[in-house]
């Protein structure tokens, strides 16, 4: 591909915007759809980076962040939850349809990755639509072969609010999958049914002395609490990576 | 050229008070969203320092030393690189030229490190002038934890990622060395107003 020779520390290849064409559009949840996209010029992804995205209304811009839900390899593809009073969530997920044009540009970040050589095990756990870098992650540690064994705690609000739920009920060697419904239970669940806290985790979590690695993305709130208990219970800071959505909760 | 995004249509409309101090691709929010990479340390303020210069010759400060010098209350606009910006936010810190002024300005380029091992870099000059501080306080209230507490560095010209929060040193170089975001393709300066968020813009 064109520039990646220059790829590198002394001269980093610009993030240049570029045209995506929107493939498809599926439904995920009544708030979230995953947008797949035809990006000619994708130079490639780790599992866990994000995007940035452009809309435009004349000369009006505006730009948001999204993390990728797909696996290195495969089409780049965003989840993406409807935030009512939002700007550019509704157009994504309301309007945007196969055959429209998506401005983005990407990837970005690189510490909240998992490569199969940053090993395990691996503990996952995620609030709402954080679960979407998580999915990058399953993905690719899936595709790749890779044996390490996973955690997953993912917390929602209620069952129809649960993201790929179809894809992480398909039981896969190696991973163990525990749901928490916070807010409603339908009859007969035998999942959790609280917000996560220190004795939840216990029970779900890799005890700190197998040196896990945890990747933690949700609301800030959920992400504080979460990472503030794993360390208290004996993870290092440096194996919580963390990624907060901000844009709801702190003041 | 951008192509247009068909069906887009603007909701968000800036007040005229606002206008021109929004930089390009910012919205403004009212809420103050948390983004760390990592979980929130919590340094006792007995066991915390602040020290500024060369390493092996730094002026370092206890936390009652580091209170009882001189300081202002700031009312600034603040701009992160994942696109909010937050107006009129109210800190109370102590300004990095009276730091620079007691410690010695010994060169041209500070790394900001802090609890946990966050890392990021600032040119000199751009925390003198009355243009940063060491802030201890936001809205009248002892910073928060999960805002940097107990000091942050406040660059608010820059992007808020060079804004470290649980600062703990300035360490002065001779060399721009890139701090943690930096090393991950963020710009080495970060300015909002040129839409400097990542290397190469």
């Amino acid at each position: 591909m064109a520039g990646t020779a220059l790829r590198g520390r002394l001269s980093p290849r610009p993030l240049l915007w570029q045209v995506a064409k929107v493939l498809a559009v599926a439904i995920e949840t009544a708030s979230v759809r995953t947008i797949m996209l035809d990006v000619p010029d994708w130079p490639g992804h780790q599992a866990g980076q994000h995007v940035d995205i452009r809309l435009t209304d004349g000369d009006y811009v505006a730009e948001r962040s999204y993390s990728i839900a797909s696996a290195p390899g495969e089409p780049v593809a965003l989840t993406v939850e409807r935030i009512d009073d939002g700007e550019v969530s509704p157009y994504l997920t309301d309007e945007l349809r196969a055959g429209d044009d998506l401005e983005l540009r990407g990837p970005i970040g690189g510490y909240f990755v998992w490569e199969p050589k940053d090993g395990g095990p691996l503990l996952l756990l995620a609030g709402g639509s954080g679960i979407v870098p998580l999915r990058s992650i399953l993905r690719h540690r899936q595709r790749t072969g890779s044996t390490v064994p996973v955690r997953l705690l993912y917390s929602s609000r209620t069952l129809d609010d649960v993201i790929y739920r179809g894809e992480l009920d398909k039981p896969a060697a190696g991973v163990e999958v525990f749901h928490t419904l916070t807010r409603h239970q339908p009859p007969g669940w035998s999942g959790y049914a609280r917000r996560v806290d220190a004795a939840l985790l216990a029970e779900v979590a890799w005890p700190a002395g197998m040196t896990p690695l945890a990747y933690v993305c949700g609301p800030t709130n959920f992400v504080e609490a979460v990472s503030q208990t794993l360390v208290q219970s004996g993870y290092p800071p440096q194996r919580v990576k963390t990624e907060r959505f901000g844009g709801t909760g702190g003041t | 050229m951008s192509p247009v995004s068909r069906g887009f249509h603007r909701r968000r409309q800036d007040s005229a008070e606002n206008a021109g101090r929004v930089p390009p691709g910012q919205y403004v929010t009212k809420d103050f969203p948390v983004l760390s990479a990592g979980p929130t340390p919590h340094t006792p303020l007995d066991g915390w320092s602040f020290s500024v210069g060369r390493p092996g010759r730094q002026k370092t400060w206890s936390w009652e030393e580091f209170r009882a010098l001189p300081s202002e209350d700031v009312t600034v606009d603040i701009h992160c690189v994942t696109k909010w910006t937050k107006l009129d936010t109210v800190w109370r810190g102590v300004s990095v030229d009276t730091l620079l002024d007691l410690a010695g300005h010994d060169g041209p380029f500070a790394m900001a490190h802090c609890d946990g091992g966050y890392t990021t870099n600032v040119p000199v000059e751009d925390l003198t002038g009355g243009k940063a501080w060491v802030a201890y306080a936001y809205d009248g209230q002892p910073l928060e934890p999960e805002h940097g507490g107990p000091a942050r560095l406040l660059v608010p010209h820059l992007y808020f990622w060079k804004s470290a929060k649980w600062v703990r040193s300035l360490e002065l170089m001779d060399t721009d060395d890139p701090g943690f975001w930096e090393n991950y393709g963020y710009h080495i300066y970060g300015d909002p107003w040129r839409e400097q968020r990542y290397a190469g813009d």
